[in-house]
């Protein structure tokens, strides 16, 4: 279990527009590549001080890599930064298709089996 | 000594601009026009107060604060603030502000909270993000007056309980109030009504919890925080919606505010969330 590490890189992506560009276009390779620049690195931007412990597990490896935001909610990724990414990769295209907060909406379809449900715990 | 001339506490919609400033008229939602005369009411009675200076109530939502290091309370300590962030434009539409600040009133609330047991963090290199900007936009878009931002954690739990927001909101009247000199400062404060952001209940056509909006709504324009420490828990914000936890911060503004009904109070249900509109005049109704 490791929600701070899923969540330091749903945070960076919300922030980064070239993250979050190329998190949508090849999720495998941005995922390694922010590892590698950013994701054991201590504090925000820095390239001095390591974090050297910080791993996903495999299943939050792969919710991440598969665009899974429904199994990220599931393993207790915080749900802020988690609907800014999702919404920052497919808003647009979806609205020119299918209208103002469509995207927002099959969003939350997505999920429906979990109302009505204490929802997964969200803290770290 | 200042003086509080006004207490204003509502809900934050970030769409509000989108929707009623960005949307051609032919596309807006039928409920705009009513939303934005809503506000412009709400914002005279900050200008009724005639306010010299504003002290912020907001949250970060995850723009500058996160997981690594997120205090549950903080003021900051400038002479200016950028405000909002690059995701805000992408996704709400935000406009960007530089607000002046003031770093006399922010230095004496810092040391004025501590020594009444408040243990507060202090940032000079913050960033604002839509917690106050939607204030600035609804109730002074001139922008023009200095300010001090305080942000609490509403955000990412564990938080600080009920009872807790509300001791803090009592201090800040307090420490404003022993302020030198003869401000007239307003205090402003953005929270929640029921919400929810990336569950299944968000983006519905009304707030997931119109029951507990409404039972909120009576509480604030009545000034019951007695009902509200006894209903209000974190397993009762939760099962309104998963972003409930703002309601924290209009808690806080009722210990701003003291006991008492609200000179005006006003609310509209709209599609996501119901927005909410609150004001207490401490030194009387100026209008």
């Amino acid at each position: 279990m490791s929600r701070y590490y899923v969540n330091k890189f749903l945070f960076q992506a919300d922030r980064s527009p070239e993250l979050l560009a190329a998190y949508k276009a090849d999720p495998v390779a941005a995922l390694a590549r922010w590892e590698e620049d950013h994701g054991r690195w201590l504090d925000k931007n820095a390239t001095v001080e390591r974090t050297t412990w910080l791993a996903f597990t495999d299943e939050e490896r792969r919710a991440l890599e598969e665009h899974d935001h429904v199994a990220l909610f599931e393993l207790g990724a915080h749900w802020f930064p988690t609907l800014q990414v999702f919404v920052g990769m497919h808003e647009k295209d979806y609205e020119a298709t299918s209208g103002p907060l469509s995207y927002q909406r099959e969003f939350a379809a997505d999920l429906a089996h979990w109302r009505g449900r204490t929802y997964p715990d969200i803290r770290p | 000594m200042a003086v509080v001339s006004a207490v204003l506490a509502t809900t934050h919609h970030p769409f509000f601009y989108r929707e009623t400033e960005l949307t051609p008229p032919e596309r807006r939602r039928p409920e705009a026009a009513e939303w934005k005369r809503k506000v412009e009411a709400y914002r005279e009675t900050l200008t009724a107060a005639r306010p010299d200076l504003l002290v912020m109530v907001g949250a970060d939502h995850f723009h500058q604060l996160f997981y690594d290091n997120y205090p549950t309370f903080l003021i900051g300590k400038q002479p200016r603030y950028d405000a909002t962030w690059h995701n805000e434009e992408r996704y709400f539409g935000l406009p960007t502000f530089v607000l002046d600040g003031h770093e006399d009133l922010s230095g004496h609330l810092l040391q004025g909270l501590m020594d009444r047991g408040f243990d507060f963090a202090v940032s000079h290199e913050l960033k604002l993000d839509h917690s106050i900007t939607c204030a600035i936009l609804a109730v002074r878009p001139e922008g023009d007056l200095p300010i001090v931002p305080i942000y609490t954690n509403i955000f990412a739990p564990p938080l600080a309980r009920p009872a807790r927001f509300y001791a803090l909101g009592q201090a800040i009247r307090d420490v404003i109030e022993a302020y030198p000199g003869d401000q007239r400062v307003a205090v402003i404060g953005t929270g929640h009504l029921s919400l929810e952001i990336g569950g299944p209940r968000q983006f519905q056509e009304t707030a997931p919890d119109l029951e507990f909006d409404r039972r909120a709504v009576e509480w604030l324009a009545d000034g019951d925080i007695d009902a509200i420490l006894e209903n209000v828990t974190p397993q009762v914000l939760e099962a309104a919606g998963n972003a409930t936890d703002g309601f924290l911060d209009l808690v806080l503004m009722l210990g701003v505010a003291g006991r008492g009904k609200a000179h005006h109070a006003d609310h509209l249900e709209l599609f996501q969330t119901t927005e909410a509109f609150f004001t207490w005049y401490p030194q009387g109704d100026p209008r």
